[in-house]
């Protein structure tokens, strides 16, 4: 089983730099997990590491597809709001 | 009672006993006595702190930190917009080596350069491998070039023995709080021993952290600052007590910042509609925080990856192809560098003597200036300490505060603060208008020249522009609008309206 980085990642190395199984490799356009080398840090954390650090909600998904990270949990912004706030922001 | 020019860059120019000018009475007027020499040393002639010096020094930051290990409510990893230009925002992305090559080339290009910082785009210290490698490679190659670096002090402790074998000039740590009530309001979470702690509990193990990263740097002898980001109805009384306790325990500065918050940035804090201060609560605050130091308010929010002297980014001129094009004698840059950093001090010190003389010619009458109330002004220079910057050319002004206890500078306005007039970026706005608004509270620019369309709309706006003492020394001018202001009988009149209100907004 494997975790997997998509598109909203912002490249920022805070995974790469945790990850026990250096199962994370710089790639274009954003990082990748790669899947044969992912234990899901079982056995060495009781947590996932690269989605403990992620600063980027929805940005690494779980083997599932589901993120581990969902809208406003790492921000602390309701994501109604955040949509309000985008939306008025285009409307401009 | 004799004025005193309570000026912005040395304490010489403080020529008469005036008692107590911003809240710390001190046995003398050197506004930086309480500084151990060694330290003084260190400041005076810093492109960071000294307005004086950083029309003559330039600084540079590498961004090569990407990761960072905590969020602050005043940030958003995924902001990265060229027309930026607050901390933490950057554009190139550069490998330790990269990061060598590019500092040599500018420090060898620009032999003003003497100070490298690595600020981000994340946290520094979150990516050991990279920021040591970047000063190590400096250190050996590079060694009359001065390190800073800042952080948010969660990875400080651990990272204190290898920086002090660097030639570290100072660690700028942002200390927001002291209290994890307080801190649960700007940082939602930390990475802590491979967990994401949040809350309560993870911003007490970030203040434990800075303090005891600020105390072991304290203990061997590396300069710290503190940098504190001022967010109204957060942390703003409690600065306060964050500044005594961080100069308590040998932080030689500590610099309040204003939080800019817009919509726009995707801040928590941008979205949720928290509001930045007004320059005047953040002078007030900084009144109190400052104290004695009055030189921090130089300091300005330059961005993490800026190239030049404060203010300025040349940063084109250093991309990365153009690197790799540039064949660098550094051995032979440092000598050129050293003749040239001889030469800028000679001119610092004779500068120095110069304004000696003055205040020590001049000593202002100050009768009928006793009851007087102080009066904001904005002056617009492009260095010297002389009026000597036409007004539409202007991107910050430095605001001065006389009364009848002299002249105080009190900080910079910055015009273009962000994305001005960019419409990929929020709200247009003309340079005018910016201008003016950035103005706010100040009764008079002072200016080398101005146009009429400025002149009319300044005046609506109830600024009396100034353009008569053009070249003239910034203490001496301001004063001398300060006496005809009293003499008109323009200081027996309340504060502007527009003021007034802000004050008791
Ligand atoms: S889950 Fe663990 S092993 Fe898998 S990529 Fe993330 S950090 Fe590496
Ligand atoms: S931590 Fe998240 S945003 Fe950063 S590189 Fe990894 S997946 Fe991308």
């Amino acid at each position: 089983m494997s975790l997997s980085i998509v598109d909203s990642c912002v490249n920022c190395w805070a995974c790469y730099d945790v990850c026990p199984s250096d199962a994370i490799y710089q790639s274009a356009p954003h990082f990748l997990i790669d899947a044969k080398k992912c234990t899901e840090c079982e056995g060495d954390y009781a947590h996932p590491q690269c989605a403990t650090i992620c600063p980027i909600e929805e940005a690494i998904l779980d083997a599932g597809g589901v993120a581990m990270n969902p809208p406003g949990s790492l921000t602390g912004i309701p994501p109604e709001k955040m949509a309000e706030a985008m939306l008025e922001f285009q409307s401009r | 009672m004799e004025l005193t020019v309570l000026g912005q860059d040395e304490a010489a120019a403080a020529v008469a006993d005036s008692g107590c000018s911003t809240g710390s009475c001190g046995s003398t007027n050197d506004q930086m006595s309480d500084l151990p020499d060694a330290i003084r040393e260190k400041v005076q002639n810093h492109p960071c702190y000294s307005e004086e010096a950083h029309h003559y020094f330039a600084r540079m930051h590498v961004a090569v930190a990407p990761a960072c290990n905590i969020q602050c409510h005043y940030c958003n990893r995924k902001y990265d917009c060229s027309n930026e230009s607050r901390p933490g925002v950057v554009s190139e992305l550069l490998t330790p080596e990269q990061a060598i090559k590019k500092t040599k080339a500018v420090a060898a290009n620009i032999p003003q350069m003497t100070v490298l910082g690595i600020a981000g785009p994340g946290d520094p210290l979150a990516n050991p491998e990279r920021t040591f490698e970047t000063f190590r490679g400096l250190s050996e190659e590079a060694p009359d070039i001065k390190l800073c670096v800042s952080t948010n002090g969660l990875a400080l402790p651990e990272s204190v023995e290898e920086l002090s074998k660097h030639n570290i000039d100072h660690v700028t740590i942002t200390i927001n709080c002291v209290d994890p009530k307080i801190g649960a309001q700007i940082y939602p979470w930390i990475y802590w021993n491979n967990r994401r702690i949040r809350g309560e509990k993870g911003a007490a193990i970030l203040i434990e952290q800075q303090q005891k990263g600020l105390e072991m740097l304290v203990e061997r002898g590396i300069l710290v600052k503190v940098n504190s980001v001022m967010i109204p109805g957060v942390n703003d009384e409690h600065l306060k007590e964050v500044s005594r306790i961080v100069k308590s325990k040998g932080a030689f500065l500590h610099n309040v910042m204003p939080l800019i918050a817009e919509e726009e940035h995707g801040t928590f804090y941008g979205v949720m509609g928290q509001r930045g201060p007004e320059p005047e609560e953040l002078q007030d605050l900084q009144d109190d925080c400052a104290g004695d130091m009055n030189m921090m308010r130089h300091c300005r929010q330059c961005r993490a990856d800026a190239v030049g002297l404060l203010g300025e980014d040349r940063g084109e001129e250093f991309t990365l192809d153009k690197i790799e094009a540039m064949e660098i004698d550094y051995g032979a840059a440092m000598k050129t560098r050293a003749v040239v950093h001889a030469g800028i001090m000679e001119e610092l010190d004779e500068k120095q003597a110069k304004r000696e003389r003055l205040a020590a010619a001049s000593v202002p009458d100050a009768q009928g200036l006793v009851d007087t109330r102080p009066v904001l002004m904005a002056v617009a220079t492009s260095g010297g300490g002389l009026i000597n910057q036409h007004f539409g050319h202007a991107t910050e002004f430095l605001v001065y505060e006389a009364s009848p206890n002299g002249v105080r500078f009190i900080g910079h306005r910055k015009v273009d603060q962000y994305c001005i007039g960019n419409d990929t970026c929020g709200e247009k706005e003309s340079a005018l208008s910016g201008s003016i608004r950035s103005l706010h509270g100040c009764e008079a620019v002072l200016c080398s020249k101005i146009g009429f369309e400025p002149w009319s709309q300044l005046e609506e706006a109830g600024i009396v522009p100034n353009g008569e003492h053009a070249m003239e020394p910034i203490e001496e001018a301001v004063l001398a609008v300060y006496r005809e202001m009293a003499e008109s009988g323009a200081l027996e009149e309340p504060v502007p309206a527009a003021r007034a209100q802000q004050v008791s907004a």
